[in-house]
């Protein structure tokens, strides 16, 4: 097939479903992407399009029960990691993949002190001595921005800023080839995000990793990420470049969401409204998910599922909206 | 014209004591708003915003200075008077999850203020009120019966805004109402405050750390930093001509989703320093590009640069000049 570049990963009609007593909540209903080495996805979407889900699946956490994989294939550098067992699963996080997780507040162990979490994260992963692994430990910190000083200091020590730079440290610290960021700057304010930020591009480019950057905030993405995909009830409805989707959105899911955000450089009276409000993962609608919100609804749309149309910049939509808009 | 001022604030002042000494949540803020306009005040996490909010309605006692509503000094009134002067001003908070008795229907709940109140002599009236402002707040009647669980985040805050209005106050505090939403429902919520504010002549103070939201919804900007209001202009002064270093640095880190508009970012060196026993001169110096000795000697006055445009900085006409800018 003489590929020229490499899928570092690839998801190939990725199912999740949460199995309660009571309803089958289906998070994540076919997802499909692949990323590039070195290249950086975000995905947006709003509580409970199935964001953290599919990331979870990537690194194998998903909680089980009640969360299944009921279908699909995750393929990293090749390899389906759905038939991993555990002790493979363990080589492969922090090694292959990393993942920074949301809240920094509550994802380090408050009763040890930071450098010796570290230090622990690393030991486990890489063979050599305490002393190796301390001194690489320091070096990463100092990269990030956090000085050796506080190696012995204890969480509750660190501003949410420093934190979250602790928590990239140790995802960085084995030198994964994939970086999974799950709302990575979500509770920081402005300020310290644009830090944060800037720190994650840098080391992406010296480390030269592939990333996957999960947020609802349309503007860290554009920021970040060159490739982008929007999610809705568990489904990729968009995917294309940054430049490509933000400048010519073609779903009506993604347009409503374009529309629906407060501009800083325009000035109006009322914002766009999506009307109603997300699908409920326990009852999904029939035929396209988004049709009970959607203005430009057809007949078409309440019985048929759409198919993803387009070649580089895909949206799943029957129509393309944006045309007939314009015409 | 000062007694076309709804509320007037002068020289306010909240102290916490804590055990390492002295916590200025609120240091020496002063500032005017008139009935009908709306006051939207931003800064980061712990720049005392919300306690501003709360010492306003005096759920917070204020240390020292006047707050004058309606040009009565509410700091002199007592338990009483107090009591009667909250029907003229409410609060909604950020969190609808917290801020609605799980045990409670949507109709009592929208009730509870009236009866509290005494506002209508017969069952019957207020039974029309809560009708009345269901409907005036986009809830269907057939909801009047169901616990707040049963409805997702923006139909909640809908229940929260009902219940702040139903005794037709003049002035609202909103304590970052749409922070815990989606963008799709966010947009919903402020197109819903802003007709609300139309029919019913309300005054805002509106406390946000998005200054996207901020600048939707407000006439005037105040920016804080540890306890001081740092800038105060109407908007569009505010975000074309932001004077102070640090209200030019919080507009820059804002993540644009304009992707084509690649500007350089002015990234803060350091984080908010603590805001127990505070030391002399501004407190933004430690962080700023342009401190020069006297800005760590002497607290920077808080003076009018020019119409309706306040700014307390040392070096505050240099910039205005522009003989001294970022990059």
């Amino acid at each position: 097939m003489g590929e020229t570049v490499e899928n570092i990963l690839e998801i190939k009609n990725l199912h999740v479903h949460y199995v309660t007593e009571d309803s089958v909540v289906k998070a994540v209903n076919g997802v499909n992407l692949k990323l590039q080495k070195g290249d950086s996805l975000g995905i947006v979407g709003e509580t409970g399009a199935g964001k953290t889900t599919t990331a979870l699946s990537v690194i194998q956490l998903i909680p089980d029960p009640p969360g299944i994989i009921v279908d699909g294939e995750i393929l990293f550098k090749g390899k389906n990691l759905i038939h991993n067992t555990e002790k493979e699963n363990k080589q492969l996080r922090g090694n292959g993949i990393s993942m920074i997780f949301q809240d920094s507040m509550t994802a380090l162990n408050p009763i040890m002190r930071v450098g010796d979490q570290l230090t622990e994260a690393v030991m486990t992963h890489k063979k050599g001595s305490r002393a190796e692994a301390k001194r690489q430990v320091i070096e990463l910190l100092e990269t990030v921005g956090v000085k050796a000083d506080r190696y012995s200091d204890y969480p509750h020590q660190f501003s949410g800023g420093m934190k979250q730079r602790v928590l990239i440290t140790m995802a960085l610290l084995c030198n994964p080839e994939l970086l999974i960021a799950d709302e990575p700057t979500t509770a920081l304010d402005v300020t310290i995000q644009a830090q944060v930020l800037e720190l994650m591009k840098q080391l992406r480019e010296q480390y030269s990793m592939s990333m996957i950057l999960i947020s609802h905030d349309l503007g860290v993405v554009a920021q970040t990420c060159n490739r982008v995909a929007i999610m809705y009830a568990g489904e990729i409805v968009e995917i294309g470049t940054v430049e490509e989707v933000y400048t010519n959105p073609k779903h009506p899911y993604t347009i409503g969401l374009f529309e629906s955000i407060p501009k800083l450089e325009e000035d109006q009276e009322m914002l766009y409204q999506i009307e109603g409000s997300m699908a409920n993962p326990a009852a999904l609608p029939t035929g396209c998910f988004f049709h009970p919100r959607c203005k430009y609804k057809m007949d078409i749309c309440e019985t048929t599922s759409p198919e993803m149309q387009g070649e580089v910049h895909l949206s799943k939509c029957h129509f393309q909206v944006r045309d007939e808009v314009k015409a | 014209m000062s007694s076309q001022n709804l509320l007037e604030i002068k020289h306010v002042k909240k102290l916490f004591s804590v055990p390492k000494g002295m916590l200025h949540a609120v240091d020496d803020v002063s500032f005017s708003l008139k009935q009908g306009e709306t006051l939207g005040i931003v800064g980061e996490s712990g720049c005392g915003k919300s306690t501003l909010g709360r010492v306003i309605l005096r759920l917070h006692e204020p240390t020292a200075g006047k707050i004058l509503f309606k040009g009565m000094d509410i700091t002199t009134f007592s338990k009483e008077e107090m009591r009667q002067m909250r029907q003229h001003m409410q609060i909604i908070f950020q969190d609808p999850y917290a801020s609605l008795n799980p045990r409670m229907t949507v109709s009592q709940i929208i009730e509870e203020p009236l009866t509290f109140f005494r506002i209508y002599k017969s069952d019957k009236e207020r039974r029309a009120k809560v009708a009345e402002l269901m409907e005036l707040i986009g809830l269907p009647q057939s909801a009047s019966n169901s616990y707040p669980h049963e409805f997702d985040g923006g139909r909640r805050q809908r229940i929260v805004i009902a219940r702040a209005l139903a005794i037709n106050p003049s002035f609202i505090v909103c304590d970052e109402p749409v922070s815990a939403l989606d963008v799709s429902v966010q947009a919903q919520i402020l197109n819903l405050m802003v007709k609300l504010q139309k029919q019913l002549g309300l005054t805002y103070m509106f406390i946000s750390h998005d200054l996207s939201v901020v600048k939707h919804i407000s006439d005037h900007v105040g920016v804080m930093y540890l306890g001081q209001l740092i800038e105060k202009a109407t908007k569009s002064t505010f975000f074309k001509r932001p004077l102070h270093p640090y209200s030019m640095a919080l507009l820059s880190a804002i993540p644009s989703v304009n992707v084509l508009d690649k500007k350089d970012k002015i990234i803060l060196k350091g984080e908010i320093s603590s805001p127990i026993n505070p030391q002399q001169g501004c407190r933004f110096a430690p962080r700023c590009s342009f401190a020069q000795g006297i800005c760590l000697e002497k607290d920077p006055e808080w003076k009018e640069v020019e119409a309706e445009h306040f700014v307390a900085c040392h070096r505050v006409e240099e910039l205005a000049q522009g003989m001294i800018h970022y990059h």
